[in-house]
């Protein structure tokens, strides 16, 4: 039997039990919220940036807006055709600029309100106001005295008071909006299907910014408070954690909607987001598998590298010697053997890039321009007189410039090993943490740097445009007054063909200049559950969540023999008995 | 004890506003901002946010904003409050600029339970292993028990936490699923990296404690206890343990500290939705706001949990006096 404890050990006992029910508590306590399995769970990488539709730009936003949002029209996930979305149907005026649409009866608010062509006419103003900070304000400047209105300048740079009545976007009626663009401009339909052109509820948003003026933005996008037009509503957030949705019974359409939770998952890590998904925590990965597991996956029935509209290329610094030369450039694109470096480094199916568009883009292709011929790139270098005949660089010593990735890193290993064996150009690799990146590739400090570029609709001019002088985006120093006079023509070309031309004769002059050296273009890696429908697969890799629903074993079965492609089958964790939509559910009985 | 707490608060204050400053030169001095991405913003529209959140303001202008609600304008010193974000001394950290729609006192708050938790935890598996180890180790040293957890500990400090926490998955998550592999919810989503977390700190518990006892089981009067008759456990218990413990004690400031700041790591890999991801991850994105409300947080529990232990002292060992002590 033990004595009584001293003074000093009954103190401690106390504190030690006092600690442990402490502790306890702190565990009870962060773990308060338990939250069923979602009908459907997916990640897009870490915590999004905003639910505001005009405040987001990145892909994994682009996803959660498409829940909570719709706009007046969409793209169909399986086509990328235009389709209506809240309004039922539309009329373009024989000019082609005027724009007529007429919203549906039925939409509303998730609180009930009805949708008004007031709601879209407010907003699409909130976005071009310059105190909403919307980055893709400018896409909107298509419209008539749209640009006007965001820069107070008029168009030959006075300033001049904002006046929203010259701007092109009126509510002519109750349901009826008319938009009137500057000029006609053939990718207004797929801009305007994108995520940013959802609206934004007024009098919520007006109330909250009543009582709140200095930080309303940080009240707004709050389960219950937040209102939207979408398929699904907010109704749970923890950041860094889990948004959780829910059926929006409101909507239009809510009788096709399958779904009635959706959990997007805040994953940093993509090794974690498989491992979840392997356990049947996540439905869908969407994002860059890394590409030592991409061996792994392939030949799996759920996972399906797909072309995406997306080019990686390295930036070429036109500003310094010598890759100010011509000569210099071709010598580095031509150099390389792009086969190899999809093949040994990346391994998902991406394909060598010889254009800067993708093959996917529309009906649009790209002019043939250059290949890969190490013997020619020689060439030229003799030929300007940079390379003796024993083949002996006179070139100094190149900067190849990245942002810290294990990906990047082994990309610019083997290229930089490529021009080094066919031209004797010695490179150096720097690489520098992105937000330093960023900062260097903006300023121009760099000789060569990693790029790349996502098209934001599946349209010529979502790649070329960065390439005119002064784009924000160019960030190369380059600038062809030919180039620029192209783009400018194509912009406003309303025929097809002769518009597809000019797109084309511009890229011609850009991969004969090669301000950027396209190495290859994506691939989407999506890794979903085999039993998902409805799931869109395009070059954009667009989905539309109201047409997600779960098959059942019958038509997973019927999907699986139908299916061309081999590949080993794998387990599916969603319900056998299927989950369809309402709609569908009462025709199945 | 009164003059103890003063003038540790009064230290406090001095190492917050250091923090505070330093911080901020830091965060401004490195290059790239809050709004670089790459995609870049039109200019006019970088005008407009960059005025939303006061970049656009000097710097001595933005590092009074920052340290208090002070916008120093031709109002005066204290200026038109409405039109500024609160400041630390209102404690209100801000919004962030990287998750614009939610303020930083938020995120702290939503995720400062969860990682704190994992630190209960971590600290509990370091504790009980640590001390079970240590007392094994001490009452049968030289034995295979003793090697067995001596080794053990070797292992626990010697490997990395990320190594232990990607064994840990694949053996029971993956290989045998007895836990989930990751994620947040439940307290078995709490077992492994709870554990990854704290066995580098077991071991050096574990090895404080066999050190400790072993020291205060050779002196003297406990061998004067053995020889009165005194029963082993009696003595083990009464009169070696809370001595033993002292240097434990003194470790578990700093261990606590480290946990804390050191989840970071276990927190991605088991994607739990805790302080350390947005620790680094608000200085990565120059998430100025985030970043500063993440590095004071820490700093409070870093100080607040060296006091904790001070106290702690004069709580099991009477012979410390906390005046003297400071």
């Amino acid at each position: 039997m033990l004595s009584m404890p001293s003074t000093s050990g009954a103190r401690l006992a106390l504190s030690t039990a006092l600690l442990g029910v402490l502790g306890a508590c702190v565990v009870a306590f962060a773990l308060r919220s338990g939250r069923p399995r979602a009908d459907f769970a997916f990640t897009g990488g870490g915590e999004i940036r905003s639910l505001d539709p005009h405040g987001v730009t990145g892909v994994p936003e682009g996803r959660v807006i498409a829940l909570l949002y719709e706009g007046l029209v969409a793209r169909n996930p399986h086509t990328l055709a235009t389709e209506p979305g809240a309004a039922e149907s539309w009329n373009v005026s024989p000019d082609g600029r005027t724009y007529t649409f007429t919203l549906r009866a039925d939409a509303r608010w998730s609180n009930g309100d009805p949708l008004l062509a007031a709601d879209f006419e407010w907003s699409f103003r909130r976005m071009l106001e310059p105190a909403t900070a919307c980055e893709y304000a400018s896409s909107l400047w298509l419209i008539e005295g749209a640009r006007e209105f965001t820069t107070g300048l008029a168009a030959d740079g006075t300033p001049r008071e904002r006046d929203w009545s010259r701007v092109g976007i009126v509510a002519v009626q109750e349901r009826t909006l008319q938009i009137r663009l500057e000029r006609p401009t053939p990718h207004f339909w797929p801009l305007l299907s994108s995520h940013v052109f959802a609206p934004v509820h007024r009098a919520s948003l007006e109330a909250l910014r009543e009582r709140h003026p200095r930080d309303w933005a940080t009240h707004w996008t709050r389960p219950g408070t937040l209102v939207t037009n979408g398929p699904f509503r907010l109704v749970e957030r923890r950041v860094g954690e889990v948004l959780r949705f829910e059926r929006n019974e409101q909507y239009w359409d809510a009788r096709n909607v399958a779904l009635r939770t959706v959990d997007v998952l805040s994953v940093e890590s993509w090794s974690s987001a498989l491992n979840l998904y392997l356990a049947g925590e996540l439905d869908w990965v969407d994002g860059a598998i890394p590409s030592s597991l991409v061996p792994e996956l392939l030949g799996r029935e759920d996972f399906d590298p797909r072309p995406y509209l997306g080019v990686y290329f390295y930036r070429v610094n036109v500003t310094r010697a010598p890759l100010e030369r011509r000569e210099v450039r071709a010598a580095l694109a031509t150099a390389l053997r792009r086969k190899e470096i999809c093949e040994l480094v990346l391994k998902a199916g991406q394909q060598p890039a010889f254009s800067f568009l993708p093959p996917q883009a529309g009906d649009y292709r790209s002019p043939k321009t250059f290949g890969e011929s190490s013997d020619y790139a020689q060439k030229l270098l003799v030929d300007a007189g940079l390379t003796d005949a024993e083949g002996k660089c006179d070139l100094r010593e190149l900067e190849l410039h990245f942002n810290t990735s294990e990906v990047h890193r082994d990309i610019a290993e083997v290229a930089a090993e490529q021009w080094r064996a066919a031209l004797g150009l010695k490179v150096r690799l720097r690489n520098q943490e992105w937000k330093s990146f960023l900062d260097a590739q903006g300023k121009l400090d760099y000789d060569l740097s990693r790029s790349s570029w996502i098209a934001d609709y599946a349209d010529p001019s979502s790649f070329l445009d960065i390439w005119t002088t002064g784009h924000e985006n160019n960030r190369t120093g380059w600038s062809n007054r030919q180039y620029d006079e192209l783009v400018a023509a194509a912009r406003s070309e309303r025929d097809a063909a002769r518009r597809r031309e000019l797109y084309a004769n511009a890229e011609r002059i850009l991969m004969h200049e090669l301000p950027c050296i396209p190495i290859y273009h994506y691939v989407s890696q999506n890794l979903v559950d085999p039993r998902v429908g409805g799931f869109g697969q395009n070059a954009l890799n667009e989905q539309s969540p109201k047409y997600w629903y779960w098959r059942s074993d019958e038509e997973l079965a019927s999907v699986r023999a139908q299916s061309m492609r081999r590949c080993e089958p794998v387990e599916s964790h969603g319900p056998s008995a299927g989950l369809y939509p309402p709609s569908r559910a009462e025709e199945r009985r | 004890m009164r003059r103890f707490l003063l003038r540790r608060l009064a230290w406090f204050a001095l190492t917050v506003w250091a923090v505070i400053t330093i911080s901020f030169v830091l965060m401004r001095s490195v290059p790239g901002g809050p709004l670089s991405s790459d995609r870049t913003l039109h200019p006019s529209v970088e005008a407009a946010v960059n005025a939303r959140y006061h970049l656009d303001w000097p710097a001595w202008r933005q590092y009074l904003q920052t340290l208090g609600p002070l916008n120093l304008d031709e109002h005066g010193l204290l200026g038109d409050r409405s039109a500024v974000f609160g400041g630390i001394l209102a404690l209100d950290l801000g919004p962030s600029l990287q998750h614009r729609d939610v303020s930083v006192n938020e995120i702290v708050a939503q995720s400062l339970p969860v990682s704190a938790a994992l630190g209960v935890t971590a600290l509990g598996w370091a504790l009980l292993l640590g001390l079970a180890g240590g007392l094994v180790s001490a009452l049968r040293p030289g034995t295979a028990l003793d090697t067995t957890a001596r080794v053990l500990s070797t292992l626990g400090l010697s490997l990395p936490n990320f190594v232990i926490a990607s064994l840990l998955v694949l053996a029971l998550a993956v290989a045998l699923p007895i836990f989930p592999v990751a994620g947040w919810g439940s307290p078995a989503h709490l077992v492994l990296p709870g554990f990854a977390l704290g066995a580098p700190f077991a071991a050096y518990v574990a090895r404080l404690f066999r050190a400790g006892l072993l020291e205060t089981l050779s002196q003297d009067c406990i061998r004067t206890a053995r020889a009165k008759g005194v029963p082993w456990r009696a003595i083990v218990l009464r009169h070696a343990l809370p001595g033993a413990l002292v240097p434990v004690i003194s470790f578990l400031g700093p261990a606590a500290a480290g946990i804390l700041t050191g989840s970071l790591v276990i927190e991605r890999i088991f994607t739990i939705p805790g302080t350390g991801s947005h620790f680094v991850a608000g200085a990565l994105n120059r998430d100025y706001a985030l970043a500063m409300g993440v590095t004071l947080v820490y700093t409070v529990a870093v100080y607040a949990l060296n006091v904790l232990v001070d106290l702690a002292y004069a709580l099991i060992d009477p012979r410390v006096e906390l005046e003297k002590d400071a």
